[in-house]
């Protein structure tokens, strides 16, 4: 048994959930209890969405585990092919179904429908939500292409030259209640079709049955979210021989090694490589003079592996941040997420635990947090700004704008969003010139600082802070030493605080006082 | 007898699970620390039914069954105890704790009563635990409620002292109100079921009079009959009528002058009416349609029939306890269809059928029925909101009549939604 306070990642079958209701013309008949049905509101409420997902749950209760739920399971099957008309069925359980042992799918494909059957074996107690919808996509492909990819030859990246016709890719990956998904479609097609490269399918998102048969008419596939679409990938390469893009195109520099690993794949010239450089305003506005206040702010990265991996690599190459923790919670992805760790000199946090999150958040007492919707919370307890990079999110994640992270216009989008919750440069000075005025609120923030700790939250941050204390209580601080503390920038103070401690620790002093402070910034430099 | 029509539907269901009521269950009892035994799916639906109106760490957990705890049960209860253990050491304000009951505990039936006595006799003066069942296969939304109450009972020691115990969770002040009113009217023993903490469970016995505040406790009052409680049947207080039929059933209880009560709630009356008038403007004569989830249902479809003037096309409810509705029953209009359980699809094919201007539903279900062109009302609100008692009418009869007055607002400018 796992103790979890909040989670990640939901079970696997809301990933299989993600997938059905990101296609058309697709309905799953879910094996569960009335009260799975929650999973409809992620949809319609995170993301606002104006359909019900395509599921008919079987909704079985106590009084029908002594009777026959098979029976129920057929008459719901049947139902929900005569009420929705799908063009092919996914069938599977959740977590109390599975203990129950009716096997649906199999039962579903006894049932002489002249439509594919995807049976969803999802084991409930063992995997999770990532796993869940990368394994329904890859069977969903598996399923309607089987056929197909036996009869046709290897494909060539190439072949488009000899075929007469623009060279054409599949975009994988991207669902329902992925981060920003929605917009980083419009925004890697857009730059495709910069360059001359159409857009075969773009799916889960969007597509059909018809769409996942005509995948093959492709000549590469661009695979965008690893933790959905890497398998499908693999199968696609194994068993027709379509090669597939690894470069994650968020940020400016892997948007340009994005755009160059596609040119090399299909074998086609980069005509206007310099224009690259100038497509986004990421670049110019690093290095504006207002940015030079963001050398070195200190980061702590958590998130899923393919948005925690970006994030840190942006972080470090783009906005000169110093990356102090990075870590998530994709097990599937811990390998990557540990090399991109040791590049940075650091330590991966691999872990399900939002707790350890926060742990190991407060020992690196960032001035930055870039995570989840957990990791706003714990950021908001310790009174650090943070932005949200990954899922699980918030209802506030899935603006009305357009916000991708991807390519051009997303790298636009991070330096906003990442930036904006910490001060501008001139405004610090002008806050440190006035903290002394009666007007000044301590833990002020930028007025563009929606996301960050802002006056409803007060009271949390200042709790947070008096546990500190109460914790800390064994060292004496005495008066010139609380009031110059008291003068250090509210983001830094509690690593200015424990470094002193530290250092007073080290050296036998009885007391902390402004002196000792001082002494204790020398050392640490 | 009332002369409704009671109809009864089997099918896909669209509701929220027993585990849900832990949501305001933790809030009511700052010192309990609710801890479900069960899957993913479960820990998942708390955090998604909850979790982003919680910013404190919550005082609600999941021990997620993973599979080698299906292997084999002694297993189970070790690691059940492992994790308790890491729990209160990690929480040790906790008083009370609950072991709730999941479909996959209910399946693989993990005794969690006998773990729970376990437990009871290792923390013995630091935390009592108890058991009950939030289980989606067997309860629904708000029974949770009924389950964790029933729980509680046998927890509560015995007196003869004459007390009126109102029963079923309340926003403290409404709360607060309830027992200034009974105490003008001239009851002074009040006292509440769940208590604000745990560990205060007020005492009962036979001359314990129980009035529902909430009509979705059926276990609960059996359990209370049990132990002598005296059960005062009334209309629930929701609404103006609702609410002074309430308070009158249980003065009645005390043998008090109908007069007196008059006299004490006739202003509070007078005054709610008044502010019902602004709302019941934009109610009056619009078509209602309830959709089954908080067991709330028929007691909303009376007030919003009697006093604000709606039509009811259905009234949906997951459940129905005709002993503890009887009186509701009585006072709808004759023909009122209410059907018991549900078949969604069946259903949402009705609410498009009868096109009507209101419909009552589950948060899944909200947003799809908002972009048709139906204007919808969350009942998740209703529990979470304070509505109860006259004083809260008008409030509660905003919850409605604001998003026909936003569709007003919208739809009178520019904004189509397709």
């Amino acid at each position: 048994m796992e103790l979890t306070l909040w989670t990640y990642e939901g079970p696997p079958h809301v990933g299989a959930m993600r997938v059905a209701s990101s296609m058309k013309d697709i309905h799953y008949v879910l094996h569960a209890p009335q009260g799975d049905t929650y999973a409809d509101l992620l949809f319609t409420m995170i993301e606002r969405r104006g359909q019900r997902p395509p599921v008919t749950y079987t909704t079985f209760q106590a009084r029908d585990l002594g009777g026959d739920t098979a029976e129920l399971v057929k008459r719901n099957i049947t139902e929900a092919v005569e009420r929705f008309k799908p063009k092919t069925l996914l069938v599977g359980e959740s977590c109390t179904a599975e203990l129950i042992q009716d096997q649906p799918g199999a039962l579903a494909k006894g049932m002489g429908f002249d439509i594919p059957i995807v049976n969803l074996e999802l084991p409930a107690y063992s995997k999770k939500e990532n796993w869940g919808a990368s394994e329904t996509f890859y069977q969903i492909i598996r399923t309607l292409l089987k056929d197909k990819v036996n009869e046709i030859d290897k494909i060539n990246p190439q072949r488009w030259k000899s075929l007469g016709r623009r060279p054409k890719v599949n975009i994988l990956g991207p669902t329902l209640l992925g981060f920003r998904c929605r917009d980083d479609v419009i925004e890697i097609q857009r730059i495709l079709s910069e360059q001359g490269i159409d857009t075969n399918v773009v799916a889960p998102l969007g597509s059909s049955p018809e769409d996942i048969e005509r995948l093959i008419d492709a000549d590469i596939n661009v695979c965008l979210y690893h933790e959905i679409a890497e398998i499908s990938c693999e199968w696609l390469k194994r068993n027709c021989g379509m090669e597939y893009t690894t470069t994650i195109p968020i940020g400016i520099k892997n948007t340009i090694n994005f755009i160059h690993e596609v040119h090399e794949k299909l074998d086609l010239p980069l005509t206007n490589k310099g224009e690259l450089e100038n497509k986004s305003k990421l670049p110019w506005y690093s290095k504006s003079v207002d940015s030079n206040y963001l050398t070195g702010k200190r980061v702590f990265i958590f998130g899923d592996g393919t948005h925690a991996i970006a994030a840190a690599k942006i972080a470090k190459d783009e906005l000169g941040f110093e990356v102090v923790g990075l870590g998530t919670y994709s097990r599937e992805m811990a390998r990557q997420v540990r090399a991109a760790a040791k590049d940075l000199n650091i330590e991966a946090l691999i872990t399900n635990s939002y707790l350890e999150v926060e742990d190991a958040m407060k020992k690196a007492s960032p001035e930055l947090v870039l995570g989840t919707q957990m990791e706003r919370h714990s950021a908001k307890r310790l009174g650090i700004p943070c932005s949200v990079i990954s899922t699980p999110m918030h209802v506030q994640d899935v603006p009305a704008r357009y916000s991708p992270q991807m390519g051009w216009e997303g790298a636009n989008v991070i330096f906003d969003d990442w930036v904006h919750p910490l001060m501008m440069g001139l405004e610090e000075h002008l806050i440190d010139m006035f903290k002394h005025d009666f007007e000044f609120v301590d833990g002020h923030q930028s007025h563009l600082g929606h996301t960050a700790t802002n006056a409803p939250d007060n009271k949390e941050t200042k709790q947070a802070q008096s546990n500190m204390n109460i914790q800390e209580k064994s060292i004496l601080w005495t008066e010139s030493g609380k009031a110059e503390l008291t003068k250090v920038p509210f983001f830094v103070r509690g690593k200015v605080k424990s470094n002193t401690e530290k250092y007073a620790l080290s050296k036998g002093l009885p007391e902390i006082n402004d002196e000792t402070l001082y002494d204790a910034k020398a050392f640490f430099g | 007898m009332s002369k409704v029509e009671l109809n009864k539907e089997t099918g896909p269901r669209e509701v929220f699970c027993g585990l849900t009521s832990i949501v305001w269950l933790h809030r009511r009892m700052p010192d309990a620390f609710f801890l479900v035994v069960g899957s993913r799916t479960c820990a998942h639906l708390i955090q998604s039914a909850a979790g982003v109106m919680i910013f404190a760490e919550p005082r609600f957990g999941t021990a997620i069954l993973e599979e080698k705890d299906l292997a084999g049960l002694a297993d189970a209860h070790e690691e059940l105890d492992r994790v308790v253990n890491d729990l209160i050491s990690r929480r040790p304000e906790i008083k009370t704790l609950f072991l709730v009951g999941s479909c996959p505990s209910e399946v693989i039936k993990l005794d969690l009563a006998t773990v729970s006595e376990k437990l009871n006799k290792r923390f013995l003066g630091q935390v009592r635990f108890v058991n009950y069942s939030g289980s989606g296969i067997e309860t629904t939304f708000t029974q949770g409620e009924d389950g964790a109450l029933k729980a509680l009972v046998p927890l509560m020691e015995s007196t003869d002292d004459e007390k009126l115990l109102l029963v079923g969770t309340l926003a403290n002040n409404v709360e607060d109100r309830f027992k200034k009113i009974f105490n003008h009217i001239g009851i002074t023993n009040v006292e509440s079921f769940p208590p604000r903490q745990s560990t205060e469970l007020p005492k009962i016995g036979k001359n314990t009079k129980v009035l529902l505040t909430q009509p979705y406790l059926s276990d609960t009052v059996r359990d209370l009959k049990h132990r002598g409680c005296e059960i005062i049947y009334a209309p629930f207080p929701l609404g103006v009528e609702g609410s002074s039929k309430w308070f009158l059933a249980g003065a009645d209880a005390f043998k008090i002058n109908e007069l007196k009560v008059h006299e004490v709630i006739a202003p509070l009356a007078n005054r709610a009416r008044q502010a019902l008038e602004k709302h019941t403007e934009i109610l009056r004569g619009k078509k209602l349609f309830l959709l089954p989830e908080s067991q709330l249902e028929i007691s909303l479809a009376r007030f919003l029939h009697n006093e604000c003037g709606m039509e009811l096309i259905e009234v949906g409810t997951p459940y129905l306890n005709k002993d503890l509705m009887d009186e509701e029953l009585n006072l709808l209009p004759d023909d009122t269809k209410i059907v018991e359980g549900q078949h969604v699809e069946k259903q949402l094919d009705r609410v498009r059928a009868t096109s009507p201007d209101l419909v009552v539903c589950g948060m899944g279900l909200a947003n799809p029925l908002e972009a048709e062109g139906i204007s919808t009302k969350w009942s998740i609100e209703m529990v979470f909101s304070p509505i109860h008692g006259i004083d809260q009418a008008a409030d509660l009869a905003g919850l409605f009549s604001r998003p026909l007055k936003r569709n007003q607002i919208l739809t009178s400018k520019t904004l189509a939604t397709h």
